[in-house]
């Protein structure tokens, strides 16, 4: 058994880490986070640059064809990192989709691009309040045109094309959707930025009037690819978070070192302590459930869905108790605008929700073990 | 990143199963199948006479103790081997439970410690399971703060002699040898002036009272010794250095109790999957499934832990203190579990019958017994640090007693 990244994958953490502390600075982090910047353009390209964004993608279609392990290591180094780019939506959703459903002319005229930054892409799935499900999508297509209102969709006013879930029949079951590529910068789309609780990742309005739209995969197979997506992209958001959660408790751990209180360094509390260690604990469980996904989601296993669920469970979990907790070390200064705790608590708390809430997951879960024992 | 077994360790496994296949003990499988969150029961069988021809048959077949040197009686086998062996003997490991105490935490401190003529001649009986071997540290007013014990040993010409009281004892009643941890020099700070021996448990002045427990059972004993006589020959380590002799004995323990943990999470979505509701199954109740899924999601995260420590052992590195996670989130978790399952069952769920409808009254036991996990091995509280301390780098606490000498520390009814 070995249960852990190889040699080279390793390196290539520490390739990444290296890169980001340089290039991503919280200093950097909080240009966007000021509303300066949509999304930190040189770190995007530089990105490009180091092979980052195509860690993933076949070299055929312009990427370095490492594969997801290498993608998982990238990914938790991003989280550390709280990098202000709209790396989830164009590698995780809008690529991984490209990848499954795409045809060979589509993955070429995309995934070149998301490889080099110059094509940024993202999923419109949600309208308004609710979970992944067939029902709540309503937006339709008819005729090669697109008509409805997506939101919120993660980095969508900076997107050049989406992977658009829409409605193509009305049957009342999952095959009555399909899906749909859309370039964002054709007529017939309108886009509005919306406040959302994690400025460094934007979200938006996208409305759809008659928009052009190209099929992605077989009309009707929409909801089976898009829980493929959701699975893939659980898994590698959960290594984003396992980085988020791990920096938290690193912040918390240095700050309960430095700062004094009643004559004594506070991380020799047990008060203090304690509450560090339950934050490692979690941050463990997540990471070890991760590694499991990162295996299930390199080898195609079968065991996917239910490792996805269990690595998105436990990461969205350990990152908001990390992140939490961060500020409670940090005391009054954890809750200052200055100290860059915040940036991580409203992190874990975006990404919670972005693929689906915490609940959905545990619903998820559980089907999922169901079928498992079932059969 | 594979599951799969190196060539040489497919061998092994392969090797290992059909020894098993051809000499375990099936009539008991599907009782010891059953026996589930850490309770044996066994029907027309006591757990120590079949445990020790279980452990005598792997003696004779080199399967006992397997990761000790061969001259001690072991395999010389790797701690990866050991890994694999534990998960093909499956639900047999469940025999070896009156040997965990010698096998995990015992046998590895006389090996550290012991003279090689005291090796050569406990070593072997341990791991055949002839001899079998307690721990003798807790005390009344030594739990968490071990190095506050007062159990005295005192040097007459070649021999010491000890009075005093130790508790929480797992199998005092049925030991043959036990390890002593005694203080012998109560002028120097605790920690400096403790001693490490073992002793012969039918030695004259030992006396063993088993511990009525919070849930019924007696599993615990208090052992007293009134001017028992130990050889200084029995002795492990110098004298003054027990402490460090006990340290690498506890570091055996997390590890060897960390093996094999009941989380309470298979025996729950099972409960859950057939326990009616008056809205329907309970698993598909939002909020059950939403505390289940959450459950799930800890215990697999434990399990892959063990997977990641299993990969470092296959590398050769040694696991740290980060095992400690292991006991830590498994007790809290099965005591949330059994009061949740309860709570699903109503009013009802106060009867404790084996014949009650709804889960045959597990969870009650549960319930009843989950303290002891958060209790047992070090608490919540002491794990957390060592986490703290060990894992994250963060000081250690403010100790008032650690210059003093021990009979200068300010004590309260001792």
């Amino acid at each position: 058994m070995n249960f852990d990244f190889s040699d080279d994958q390793k390196q290539l953490r520490d390739q990444a880490r290296k890169f980001l502390a340089e290039k991503c600075s919280p200093k950097a982090v909080r240009v966007v986070l000021d509303g300066k910047a949509p999304y930190d353009k040189e770190l995007w390209k530089g990105l490009a640059e180091m092979g980052f964004l195509g860690v993933a993608i076949p070299e055929e279609f312009g990427g370095a064809g490492a594969g997801h392990l290498e993608l998982c290591v990238i990914a938790e180094e991003m989280g550390r990192a709280n990098a202000p780019v709209p790396f989830s939506s164009t590698v995780y959703l809008a690529a991984e989709a490209l990848l499954i459903a795409g045809s060979d002319a589509q993955k070429k005229k995309w995934l070149p691009s998301i490889a080099s930054g110059e094509a940024i892409g993202t999923l419109a799935l949600f309208e308004g309040k609710g979970n992944p499900a067939p029902k709540n999508v309503k937006l339709t297509a008819a005729n090669g045109v697109l008509n409805g209102v997506k939101k919120p969709v993660a980095d969508g006013a900076i997107a050049d094309f989406a992977v658009v879930a829409a409605r193509t029949g009305s049957s009342g079951r999952e095959a009555d959707i399909s899906l749909f590529l859309v370039d964002l910068k054709a007529g017939g789309v309108e886009v509005k930025s919306l406040t959302n609780l994690d400025p460094t990742r934007g979200q938006a309005e996208i409305t759809f009037k008659d928009a052009k739209a190209e099929p992605l995969g077989a009309a009707g197979e929409g909801w089976s690819i898009l829980t493929e997506v959701l699975d893939r992209a659980a898994v590698l958001c959960a290594f984003e978070q396992v980085g988020g959660a791990d920096r938290a408790l690193e912040m918390g751990r240095d700050y309960a070192l430095d700062r004094i209180a009643f004559g004594r360094q506070i991380g020799s509390f047990q008060a203090v302590k304690h509450m560090l260690a339950d934050m490692y604990v979690s941050a463990t469980l997540a990471r070890s459930n991760s590694y499991y996904g990162a295996w299930a989601l390199s080898t195609n296993a079968a065991e996917l869905p239910e490792a996805a669920a269990a690595a998105r469970i436990s990461a969205t979990q350990a990152f908001q108790h990390c992140a939490k907790n961060n500020i409670q070390v940090h005391g009054g200064m954890g809750f200052t605008w200055e100290f860059d705790c915040h940036m991580y608590y409203r992190r874990a708390n975006a990404m919670a929700l972005g693929l689906g809430s915490l609940t959905y997951w545990e619903d998820q879960l559980i089907d999922r073990m169901r079928k498992k024992n079932a059969a | 990143m594979n599951f799969d077994d190196t060539p040489q360790e497919a061998a092994f496994r392969e090797t290992a199963r059909k020894w098993i296949e051809a000499n375990a003990p099936k009539e008991l499988h599907g009782e010891l199948s059953k026996s589930s969150l850490g309770r044996i029961r066994l029907a027309n069988h006591d757990i120590v006479d079949v445990g020790k021809a279980w452990q005598k048959k792997k003696f004779e077949g080199n399967w006992a103790c397997l990761h000790w040197p061969k001259e001690y009686g072991g395999r010389g086998a790797s701690p990866i081997e050991k890994v694999i062996w534990q998960q093909e003997e499956g639900v047999y490991g469940k025999l070896t439970q009156p040997f965990q105490i010698g096998e995990g935490m015992c046998g590895p401190t006389v090996m550290a410690f012991g003279s090689e003529a005291a090796k050569r001649r406990y070593l072997p009986k341990l791991a055949s399971g002839e001899e079998i071997w307690c721990q003798l540290f807790s005390e009344p007013s030594a739990g968490s703060d071990v190095a506050g014990l007062r159990t005295r040993a005192e040097k007459k010409g070649d021999n010491w002699v000890v009075n005093g009281q130790k508790i929480w004892t797992s199998g005092a009643h049925y030991s043959d040898y036990g390890l002593l941890i005694a203080r012998t020099d109560p002028n120097v700070p605790k920690h400096k002036g403790l001693t490490m021996f073992f002793l012969d448990m039918k030695s004259p002045g030992v006396e063993v009272r088993p511990i009525k427990q919070a849930n019924g059972m007696q599993e615990f004993n208090e052992v007293y010794f009134t001017d028992v006589v130990i050889p200084d020959h029995q002795r492990l380590g110098a004298v003054g250095d027990g402490w460090n002799v006990s340290l690498t004995t506890l570091m055996n323990e997390r590890m060897s109790i960390g093996a094999r943990l009941a989380t309470g999470v298979p025996e729950m979505f099972e409960f859950c999957s057939s326990l009616m509701l008056d809205e329907g199954l309970a698993i598909d109740d939002p909020a059950v499934r939403s505390k289940l899924a959450s459950w799930a999601a800890k215990s697999n995260g434990l399990k892959y832990t063990s997977y990641r420590t299993i990969s470092a052992l296959s590398k050769g590195e040694r696991p740290g203190p980060e095992n400690s996670i292991g006991k830590l989130v498994s007790g809290m978790m099965l005591q949330d579990i059994a009061t949740y399952a309860m709570d699903l069952q109503g009013a009802a769920g106060v009867l404790t019958g084996n014949d009650e409808e709804a889960a045959q009254g597990q969870f009650q036991q549960m319930l009843l017994s989950s303290p002891s996990m958060r209790i047992a091995g070090g608490t919540d509280e002491i794990l957390r640090n060592i986490i703290a301390e060990r894992v994250l780098g963060l000081p250690g606490d403010i100790r008032v007693d650690k210059d003093v000498p021990y009979n200068k520390i300010p004590t309260k009814g001792r």
